[in-house]
């Protein structure tokens, strides 16, 4: 890796009760990279990203993003210094249109005009164009999906969290978001949390295994693939599954 | 010296008064979630059951222990089945269906009743605690108050209905799928925590009184202290009524009845800034 | 034309008929007893922003509103001239919201909790300014007269001008006037970027600050302009009546400005003055024809409206008239 890293990650805990959901997690990530986070239901991934985008507060560690601590902020400072998620379950305003909910993403940094280009442009990098006007509840999960990409992209971000963006897409979805999220991650660094090893193949060059809150691999795909310790705690498991999905 | 042993016992009164007009509210809203507003009006019409049936030649303590609280369970049950059941799951509208409900019970009484006052003289006449005098009845309110908590924690904790209503509350779903009835379940929780209201307003009538507004002064009083409490219904309505209790009448004490009320609702300001899910939200979460 | 533009044509009108057409037509007494449903009415949005657009379920909108009419009562005894007292009875109002906003959004205080707070809050203005009974509770040489409450509260006059008095019929024209400065007001605020911000935080909060939008800051802000308006519809009344007693501050209050807004519907403005008037109306008519006890038919109405139609007058005639619209434009085309 080359220069300072953009995130970094040292012995991040989150432990609620009797539970550690992450369990002093290292974690570093270059300018501008695309990684793939993986790992089993439960392994702390989501806890992960609460932790990053200040949803959760930590119980010990560090979050360091640029240099500087993000530990203690408020959630809306973070993404003032350019963290944007696209959570599990798509998050929107449903009562409003679909080029409303991306008017108020891009109004905060934009002027009227500005704002009004950037909705057009985003609308149709999502291929939502002709649902501009639709209400975002009235939409099919897919499009929520992509409307919620949409919100996360018109904040302007520096590092997208996109935890699991294809859960519950058809085949042609998948296809179609990866193209979108290879387009977005051109020039802006990303963290995707996936289970779809297809769908991950198709946009991945790094991949980070999580296990029990720690990390267990960090690798290409094809040599993760290829490790035993992680066939055991997780694509073993799931060799019969087929595509498993979380709603945790 | 006696000065202390009175204001010992006053402020057992205050935490037990405060104790028995929130009860009832605290078992519906932690057990099933429901703010009912009207509370204040099932105080008041157990304090009516009891003095109505008193007047009427029914004995003091039949009319006050009896009377009344079966009474109030009726209504409750009645109440449930109208207007809680179809809201359940949405404090917001209850909280205001029960608050239109108070009003309506107020107009009702008023009509009915008139706007003036009703009262009996409490029983057990005074007690001599050196220079300074005590009501007997002061100390039958702080008894039956621990008894009433006592039997509570008894019913919940160790019969089968308590642990039905427990496992309902917790997930009503799962319990309606190892055949439980949660209709009846809530409609008897509902029916417990009416019973309980009027059983409070009738023991508390022969100190404060009746009137048709007079629910209005009990309902804030219960609601702030249920939430103060938190969602575990004993635990919190103990913790927080002994903090609130004690508070208002130590301040009330060292100045004037009115600094005391003042102090009561500053404390419960404040303490649900820094617990604001209640003292259980943080304490006692596992109690009942 | 869209719904939304032929609804601000419509009240254009409205208040043009409102300040210049009712005095025409009305007689004096009637105009004194409209004059009390305006201010009422300027409370009512001031919940009905607060609560249907901010989704903040105040409780206490009456400690703002008694606030503001005792800052007036106050200042005005002592100072003879009404103009400054007006502007503080709005001014209190404010700081004390955004004293109290601080307080709970910072600690990210909600719902039931909130109201809870807010309720108490109200209730402690209650016991202590009823409690200032005696000759020694005095602010300048204003007495707060406890319970009684401060009669003889000197009227509103022409700025800079302490003898021209503006009370009986001649407050109608101003306090309409004001009324739709509120009212126009309230839409354009929610027309703009902060009023989009804070009906998607009502939407969605954790959504919202994820976009980086400080949801703390913007709700404290939307109390604090609830609580101005609140104020000023406590100097209305206080100056209609010239007088001012704690019951602004109790528990029945409250439930009627609630109430208010439950019978036009959440989330409407419109319905909120409907809603106000209507009741009032319905309360006075009911006081007076002595037909049945106030409370019992204003309760009955108040359960039949959360059970029957949870979303008020309003938004349910407006649901009528598209599906009319509709109907129509089916069998024209």
């Amino acid at each position: 890796m080359t220069g300072p890293p953009l995130l970094e990650t040292r012995g991040l805990t989150m432990r609620f009760g009797g539970v550690t959901a992450v369990a002093g997690a290292d974690f570093t990530l270059g300018p501008g990279e695309l990684r793939c986070l993986i790992g089993p239901n439960g392994a702390g991934k989501s806890t992960f990203f609460k932790c990053l985008t200040g949803q959760l507060r930590p119980t010990e560690g560090e979050i360091l993003f640029d240099g500087e601590s993000l530990v203690g902020e408020e959630p809306h400072s973070i993404a003032r210094r350019g963290i944007s998620i696209k959570t599990q379950v798509p998050s929107l305003f449903d009562g409003l249109s679909v080029a409303e909910n991306l008017r108020l993403a891009a109004a905060r940094t934009r002027n009227r005009a500005e704002t009004r280009a950037a909705v057009d442009e985003i609308v149709g990098l999502v291929g939502l164009a002709d649902r501009a006007d639709s209400i975002a509840s009235q939409l099919p999960h897919g499009q929520r999906q992509w409307l919620e990409l949409g919100l996360v992209l018109a904040c302007d971000p520096r590092l997208m969290l996109l935890d699991e963006p294809t859960a519950g897409m058809t085949k042609q979805e998948v296809a179609r978001t990866a193209g979108i999220i290879r387009e977005i991650g051109r020039d802006r660094a990303m963290i995707v949390v996936e289970h779809d090893m297809q769908f991950i193949q198709m946009i991945a060059h790094r991949v980070t295994v999580f296990h029990q809150g720690r990390i267990l691999a960090e690798d290409t795909m094809d040599n993760i693939l290829a490790d035993e310790q992680v066939r055991d705690v997780y694509l073993g498991k799931q060799a019969g599954a087929g595509r498993e999905r979380s709603d945790a | 010296m006696d000065l202390a042993v009175v204001v010992v016992i006053q402020i057992l009164y205050a935490v037990a008064s405060l104790a028995l007009i929130s009860i009832g509210l605290a078992i519906i809203f932690g057990m099933m979630g429901v703010i009912n507003f009207a509370h204040g009006e099932f105080l008041m019409m157990g304090g009516y059951a009891f003095i109505l049936s008193y007047n009427a030649g029914v004995n003091f303590w039949i009319a006050m222990l009896v009377v009344a609280p079966v009474t109030i369970a009726v209504i409750g049950v009645v109440v449930e089945r109208l207007i809680i059941r179809h809201l359940y799951g949405r404090v917001i509208e209850t909280v205001l269906a029960t608050w239109g409900l108070s009003l309506f019970l107020i107009g009702l009484a008023a009509t009915v009743l008139g706007y003036h006052q009703k009262g009996v003289n409490p029983p057990f006449g005074t007690i001599r605690i050196g220079a300074y005098q005590e009501g007997g009845y002061t100390f039958f309110v702080i008894f039956v108050t621990l008894a009433l908590m006592a039997a509570l924690y008894v019913g919940f904790k160790y019969t089968r209905w308590g642990l039905i209503a427990r496992g309902t509350m917790q997930n009503a779903q799962m319990a309606s799928g190892i055949g439980v009835n949660v209709d009846r379940v809530y409609a008897t929780t509902f029916g417990i925590g009416a019973a309980l209201s009027g059983l409070a307003g009738a023991i508390l009538a022969p100190i404060a009184g009746v009137l048709p507004e007079i629910g209005v002064t009990y309902v804030v009083k219960a609601f702030i202290t249920v939430i103060g409490g938190g969602a575990v219904a004993l635990a919190g309505t103990g913790a927080a009524s002994s903090l609130f209790g004690a508070v208002s009448q130590a301040v009330t004490f060292l100045s004037r009845p009115v600094v005391g009320e003042v102090a009561l609702l500053v404390v419960a300001i404040v303490l649900l800034r820094l617990l604001p899910l209640g003292i259980t939200g943080r304490y006692f979460r596992r109690g009942l | 034309m869209s719904r939304n533009a032929l609804g601000l044509w419509t009240m254009g009108v409205l208040s043009l008929v409102l300040v210049f057409g009712v005095p025409a037509i009305v007689e004096t007494f009637a105009l004194i007893d409209f004059t009390l449903f305006i201010a009422m009415a300027i409370l009512s949005l001031s919940l009905a922003f607060v609560w249907g657009f901010g989704g903040i379920l105040c409780f206490g909108q009456s400690a703002f509103f008694g606030l503001g009419a005792y800052t007036y009562a106050v200042a005005v005894i002592n100072m003879g001239e009404s103009t400054v007292p007006i502007l503080l009875g709005i001014l209190l109002p404010v700081i004390l919201a955004l004293v109290l906003g601080y307080f709970m959004f910072y600690g990210r205080v909600s719902d039931v909790y909130l109201a809870v707070i807010t309720l108490a809050v109200s209730l402690v203005f209650y016991y202590l300014i009823g409690a200032s009974a005696g000759e020694e509770y005095k602010i300048g040489s204003a007495r707060l007269g406890g319970y009684n409450g401060m009669p003889s509260v000197p009227p509103i006059n022409v700025p800079g001008n302490p003898s021209a008095a503006v009370e009986y019929e001649a407050l109608y024209v101003p306090a309409a006037v004001l009324l739709a400065v509120v009212y126009f007001g309230l839409r354009a605020l929610l027309a703009s970027d902060f009023g989009r911000v804070l009906v998607s935080i009502r939407e969605n909060e954790a959504r919202t600050e994820l976009l980086g939008y400080d949801a703390r800051r913007i709700k404290t802000v939307a109390l604090a302009i609830g609580a101005g308006i609140a104020g000023l519809s406590g100097v209305l009344f206080c100056a209609w009546g010239a007088y001012v007693s704690p019951t602004v501050f109790s528990l029945v209050f409250t439930a009627q400005i609630i109430m208010w807004i439950l019978v036009g519907g959440l989330g409407t403005l419109t319905g909120a003055i409907l809603g106000c008037v209507l009741i009032q109306y319905l309360a006075t008519w009911l006081g007076e024809t002595k037909i049945a006890d106030v409370n019992i038919v204003l309760g009955a109405i108040f359960v039949a409206i959360v059970l029957l139609v949870p979303s008020g007058f309003v938004p349910m005639f407006a649901r009528l008239g598209d599906t009319l619209m509709r109907r129509r434009g089916e069998a024209g085309s």
